[in-house]
């Protein structure tokens, strides 16, 4: 793919003119009533699933200008998730961007510190949302899917919170790599359901959540924790992750004067990208970069990355990019992190990817295990190997960038679920 | 009138109930068809429902999903159904209906590639079941083009206005899932006759119920109201088995065909209870 050119505004917050005439709909009043983002998106799902996705489209509609449920969620964000998280200078990793880059180069880098939230990822924000919504449809019981085990975690902590049953669906495999937040989900009273089927990893999670919605809908509520699926999942998940870019770009105007001139972020679905980047979609000054899986390989099957490689098709709900073989069967996957081992991205990602407004690119298991490494050590700040796929990917631009220029990195979550797992990629590295 | 139409209007007239058994193609063996379909004819079989194999079959229980795994794995592609089909198709008289996810459809050249294809090779309609209404309108076209019926389904949780407005978009046959949930046996009779009779209100189109019709003893319960009984995860599960076995997975399903059309013509009544006039041919 072509990356998209820099643009370089004269001053920050003036609308960048582009040599085609202003389009009239702005990219960031996607989606459509029908659940289009472009052509992206949509609803492809079995007609028992239908009557559940438009009470939630028709809850979701009526709680918009109902101010007790943001003043309620608003609430819970900051006494109970710890918002806002903090915008953070990471002084010694800009320091040894600088060493790295030439003369006048090496631009300052910040965190947005979403591993501070409750549960120690970005995954809250979306889960306490859609459980308030749960509560408004009467609903009892919540499922979720989860890969690194991290929107499990935020589910079963979010039905802790507000009494909710909570099953959650779980490949076998990335049971196996997140055992620690396994661990935290019983702990937190949710019933853990391993999945065996396919290639027991987030996709084959998602299936079984599906099949379980498909007969439990009159009284469970299927927290999707990512911005795929039909609509309007993909909208309500961006909506409640949006709250990331909101605050990022106050605190970059208070902090910096300015908005940063990139912001870099990792997607697997793509909901803490689609969450910081959302409030800066129609500021076309500032650079937008999504960091997919990139693995050990370009070969299918030996990565993550359905913008970067893959093609549109249509997988669990929605039109997007996915990796697929040439009939439509889904393409195994891989990744060194469990939350990036997905073959399909939110389809507003391929949206913003055709419009290109946001250049999509991947960096590979080693270059994010040299950036975990290195953020733990430059800054003492252990991210999930998901974030150090956005911390390898925020440092190679930085060393680029100009000096006075900033780029913000969304560090979408903490590592400690991911340390047994980093220490035995690395020793296997280290007797390669 | 396509032969889908045809099949159905003879039964009606002739106050028979259909059987149509659902088969994955490439399930047990990779030419599957080939031997499967003039069998199914045999027994009985009204219209056969082939199912394209899937990797990520959302509505399917275990049985079926384990089957288009196994289909998968031996290799199987669109390609090779639609060859299959061709094949046999000259020396058949059911019909034959190709279950197919968007996802396969989207690859196989869109709606109106696959619908070409599908026609060419010699299926009678498709049934989309992942396309609601809403994200139909180019499958249903790009069936009826291709000369297909075209079906959707109607669950326990369609709100009535909308079913038929579903059911008004279907040709062929209505396919109204006799559940809520995945495919997959179980061990209760549905119950469909009142969603059955609203739909009579709405349409002349014959229906087909499925989903959890496991025993001759649920054909039965359903067939009383419906045109057709559907029936999937049983017949799969026994073709698995035989096949396990070391049996014939082809012979396993015929005699089960044959006893669930047995309990099919048990309940035989001059018409169904359409609360309509006969269907009459129109060409």
């Amino acid at each position: 793919m072509t990356p998209t050119t820099p643009t370089t505004p004269t001053t920050q917050d003036t609308q960048t003119p582009d040599k085609t005439p202003a389009p009239i709909v702005r990219i960031s009043d996607a989606p459509t009533a029908q659940g289009r983002f472009g052509r992206f998106g949509g609803s492809y799902i079995p007609e028992t699933l239908v009557a559940a996705c438009t009470q939630l489209k028709e809850v979701y509609k009526s709680i918009q200008r109902d101010e007790r449920f943001w003043e309620e969620l608003r609430d819970l964000q900051t006494y109970y998730t710890g918002r806002p998280t903090a915008l953070y200078l990471a002084a010694r990793l800009t320091a040894n961007a600088r060493a790295r880059a030439s003369h006048g180069h090496g631009a300052t880098i910040l965190l947005k510190r979403e591993d501070l939230a409750h549960t120690g990822a970005h995954k809250i924000n979306n889960t306490l949302g859609q459980a308030l919504l749960t509560k408004k449809m009467g609903k009892r019981r919540i499922i979720a899917e989860t890969g690194a085990g991290q929107h499990g975690v935020a589910s079963a902590t979010a039905a802790a919170h507000f009494g909710l049953e909570c099953d959650v669906y779980m490949g076998s495999e990335d049971a196996r790599r997140q055992r620690l937040n396994v661990t935290r989900m019983k702990m937190l009273g949710a019933n853990v359901i391993e999945v065996d089927s396919g290639s027991r990893t987030l996709k084959d999670a998602t299936n079984e959540a599906m099949r379980d919605w498909m007969d439990s809908v009159e009284h469970t509520h299927y927290i999707i924790g990512s911005v795929v699926g039909p609509h309007p999942f993909p909208m309500i998940v961006r909506d409640f992750q949006s709250v990331i870019g909101q605050e990022a770009k106050a605190q970059c105007l208070r902090h910096i004067g300015k908005l940063p001139e990139a912001i870099v972020a990792c997607v697997g679905g793509g909901s803490n990208a689609a969450g910081i980047f959302y409030s800066f979609i129609d500021d076309e000054h500032v650079r937008l970069i999504g960091v997919e899986a990139g693995g050990t390989a370009i070969e299918p099957g030996k990565h993550a990355a359905p913008l970067t490689h893959g093609e549109p098709g249509i997988l669990h709900g929605s039109l997007s990019y996915v990796l697929q073989d040439k009939d439509g069967q889904t393409s195994d996957v891989h990744s060194c992190s469990a939350g990036l081992d997905y073959p399909g991205v939110g389809p507003e990602h391929a949206y913003w990817k055709e419009s290109s407004r946001v250049r999509y690119t991947s960096c590979s298991d080693d270059e994010a295990l040299d950036a975990f490494l290195h953020l733990a050590r430059a800054e003492g700040i252990i991210p999930a190997l998901e974030t150090a796929h956005a911390i390898a990917e925020g440092i190679r631009l930085a060393i680029e960038m100009r000096e006075d220029e900033h780029v913000l990195i969304n560090c979408s979550g903490r590592g400690d679920k991911d340390v047994e797992e980093a220490a035995r990629l690395l020793k296997a590295r280290e007797s390669d | 009138m396509t032969r889908i139409e045809t099949i159905f209007r003879d039964a009606r007239q002739q106050g028979r109930r259909l059987i149509m058994p659902f088969v994955c193609a490439g399930h047990t063996k990779p030419d599957t068809l080939v031997h499967f379909l003039p069998a199914l004819q045999h027994a009985g079989a009204g219209v056969v429902e082939i199912g394209l194999p899937f990797s990520d079959p959302i509505a399917d229980g275990p049985v079926i999903a384990a089957a288009m795994h196994d289909a998968l794995e031996r290799g199987t592609t669109p390609e090779q159904v639609f060859n299959q089909v061709a094949q046999v198709r000259a020396s058949l008289d059911i019909g034959l209906v190709a279950m197919v996810s968007v996802s396969i459809v989207y690859r196989a050249g869109g709606p109106d590639g696959f619908a070409a294809q599908a026609a060419q090779a010699g299926f009678d309609g498709v049934i989309y079941p992942d396309a609601p209404f809403e994200e139909a309108d180019d499958l249903l076209a790009a069936a009826r083009e291709a000369g297909m019926t075209a079906s959707l389904l109607i669950s326990p949780t369609t709100p009535a206005a909308r079913a038929e407005a579903i059911a008004k978009a279907c040709s062929g046959f209505v396919y109204l899932l006799a559940r809520t949930g995945i495919t997959g046996e179980r061990s209760d009779a549905p119950d469909v006759a009142g969603r059955v009779a609203a739909l009579r209100k709405a349409t002349d189109t014959p229906i087909a119920c499925g989903f959890g019709i496991s025993t001759p003893e649920h054909v039965r319960a359903v067939v009383q109201h419906a045109d057709a009984a559907i029936v999937g995860s049983a017949l799969v599960k026994r073709m698995s088995q035989a096949e396990a076995d070391g049996q014939d997975a082809v012979e396993a399903a015929v005699a089960f065909v044959r006893e669930l059309v047995q309990a099919a013509a048990e309940v035989s009544k001059p018409e169904p209870d359409t609360g309509n006039e006969p269907v009459t041919e129109s060409d």
